[in-house]
C-alpha cells in the first residue's frame, strides 16, 4: 500500500475496545470519499472488529498487517 | 444498520457501567441510534458530584476482579463516563434519566452530569426504542 495515498492516521495503540473503532469512526467522518485512513492498534479484538465495522458501514478494508504486537489497518472511505 | 440499540442501565457499579458504555460506543460507531435509559443506582452514578467517583464493582468481582479492573484502568482504559462522552461525539447517542428514579433518589435535573440529555418516563423510552433491541444491565 502506497503510504503517500494515506491522508489520515489514527494511533490507537494502547487503547482498549471499543476505542480503536470509536476513534476511527470519528476520524473518517470529515474525510473525502475514496481517501485512505491508516489505523494502528494493539487490541487483539480489533482484527475482527475492523472487519465487521467495515462490512457494516460500507468502508473498505484494503489492507491489514501485523508485526505480532501492533495491527495496522488501511481503510478506504466509502 | 438503522435498528436502534436501547440500553436500560439499572446497576450503578463501575464494571457494569463500563460494559454498558462499551456497548453504547460500539453501537454508535456502527451508526446505530443509541438510547440509554438510566434507572435506580445507575442514575445515582450520573450525579454531577459523583460521576468521577469510585462506584465499586459488582459483588461477583471479588478482590481478584478488583485488581484486574484496576490494572486495566492503570494501562489507560478510558472511564465509562469518558467512553460515553466519546460515543456522544459520534452522534446518535441519547441519554435519558428515568423520572420515577429521579423521585426515588430525590434529585433534580440540575443535579445530573451534562452527559444526561433529559428526563423521561418508560413510555417515551419504549416509543423511541421502537422495534430495536432492549438490553437491561
Amino acid at each position: 500500500m502506497d503510504l503517500l495515498e494515506i491522508t489520515t492516521k489514527v494511533d490507537a495503540r494502547g487503547l482498549s475496545c471499543p476505542m480503536p473503532i470509536v476513534r476511527t469512526a470519528q476520524a473518517i467522518k470529515p474525510m473525502a470519499s475514496g481517501t485512505l485512513l491508516e489505523v494502528l492498534a494493539t487490541d487483539p479484538g480489533s482484527v475482527k472488529d475492523f472487519a465487521a465495522w467495515c462490512r457494516s458501514t460500507g468502508h473498505i478494508l484494503v489492507d491489514q498487517t501485523s508485526d505480532g504486537a501492533v495491527y495496522r489497518f488501511v481503510i478506504r472511505r466509502k | 444498520m438503522d435498528e436502534s440499540m436501547n440500553l436500560v442501565l439499572f446497576s450503578g457499579t463501575d464494571d457494569k457501567l463500563q460494559a454498558a458504555a462499551i456497548l453504547a460506543a460500539g453501537a454508535a460507531a456502527l451508526g446505530k441510534p443509541v438510547n440509554v435509559f438510566l434507572q435506580y443506582w445507575a442514575l445515582d452514578a450520573f450525579r454531577r458530584d459523583r460521576i468521577a467517583g469510585d462506584h465499586g464493582l459488582a459483588p461477583e468481582a471479588g478482590p481478584a476482579g478488583r485488581s484486574h479492573v484496576d490494572a486495566l484502568r492503570k494501562a489507560g482504559q478510558a472511564s465509562w463516563a469518558e467512553t460515553l462522552r466519546q460515543a456522544k461525539d459520534l452522534g446518535g447517542v441519547d441519554i435519558q434519566a428515568c423520572s420515577l428514579s429521579m423521585d426515588l433518589l430525590g434529585i433534580e435535573e440540575t443535579d445530573l452530569d451534562p452527559l444526561v440529555d433529559g428526563v423521561e418516563g418508560v413510555t417515551s423510552f419504549f416509543m423511541n426504542a421502537g422495534a430495536g433491541q432492549v438490553v437491561f444491565i
